[in-house]
């Protein structure tokens, strides 16, 4: 088997086809632990509102259903961008690799940059739980939880997004030295599961938190 | 070539399916359905899911253990909130003695 001399295959693997296989399986045993993580804090979301479904619903109201909806389409075009990117590496087109990549990192950090901007008008309307939290009305320390799960969901998503931007600048950087071949694309489809658990986490918290409040 | 490389069509396809749905989320939070609003929400995010997981995460094709690897993984996800939920919601059911 010619494949077996490639310099690509590491020594404890049989063939190429085996060390993809291994790594990809590694990557969705680590991404199963973050799914049983946001899992957690999915039931508690789950006990919580249906604890308190209007206090979720009055909450639900503050949050910006056209700058949430925005985000989600940035986030479902950069898993697009990302699947293309991995699609390049398979092919060893790395300079289609590294435009994909940025592409990738450019929505990626516009999602951030619009949930910095969320997160400061979350601020300065004392919706931050805590000392300054102030909600008009006998629901006050229901929404108070309902913007810690707020806060506690969509910023563990978006640290996931913060190490997920490190991540592909460091994919640009190796894409840009030609390191990814129809040998090698292992590590750009990895980069690549877990971006798309971070759209799919994503997919969740849009409709649980921001599209609760303004039915008729 | 060790996966099968996907045309570009494919992706395409699923990226604007997932924005037909997101649309369709948007939509039909604006109508009162009772506790159909939650169930249509949930219907519509996992078929979401499934298509990035199936497509953009190449599980369609993946080998056999990958794949009941990552049906494993949300069969235990749905263990952790049924049987999380089943506690919270069947509370008050039934009568307990005080005391207790």
């Amino acid at each position: 088997m010619a494949e077996q001399h490639s310099a690509a295959l590491a020594h404890q693997f049989d063939d190429l086809a085996q060390q993809l296989d291994a790594s990809t399986f590694g990557m969705w045993v680590f991404l199963i632990t973050e799914i049983m993580f946001f899992g957690g804090l999915f039931a508690g979301y789950a006990v919580y509102r249906s604890a308190y479904p209007e206090a979720f619903a009055a909450g639900s109201l503050h949050l910006d259903i056209a700058l949430g909806g925005f985000n989600t389409v940035v986030l479902i075009a950069s898993s697009l961008t990302m699947a293309l990117a991995v699609r390049a590496a398979q092919l060893g087109d790395n300079p289609a690799v590294v435009r994909f990549l940025l592409l990738t990192l450019l929505l990626g950090t516009t999602f951030l940059g619009v949930k910095v901007f969320e997160y400061h008008h979350k601020w300065v309307e004392h919706l931050v739980p805590g000392p300054a939290f102030h909600f008009d009305g006998p629901l006050a320390p229901q929404v108070q939880m309902m913007f810690c799960f707020y806060f506690a969901m969509t910023g563990m998503h978006a640290l996931h997004m913060v190490v997920g931007v490190g991540l592909l600048v460091y994919f640009i950087a190796q894409a840009r030295a030609r390191r990814y071949s129809p040998d090698y694309y292992g590590p750009v489809e990895v980069m690549g599961l877990y971006w798309h658990f971070v759209d799919i986490v994503w997919i969740f918290l849009f409709p649980l938190l921001y599209l609760i409040g303004h039915r008729r | 070539m060790m996966h099968r490389v996907e045309p570009k069509s494919v992706y395409f396809k699923v990226f604007a399916a997932l924005m037909a749905l997101t649309t369709l989320t948007v939509w039909v939070s604006y109508y009162d359905l009772g506790d159909f609003s939650i169930a249509a929400a949930l219907a519509i995010a996992v078929t979401k899911a499934l298509l990035v997981i199936l497509f953009f995460m190449h599980v369609r094709h993946s080998p056999p253990l990958t794949r009941v690897a990552v049906a494993g993984g949300f069969l235990w996800l749905v263990i952790l909130l049924v049987l999380t939920l089943s506690d919270y919601f069947s509370r008050g059911w039934l009568p307990s003695p005080s005391g207790w």
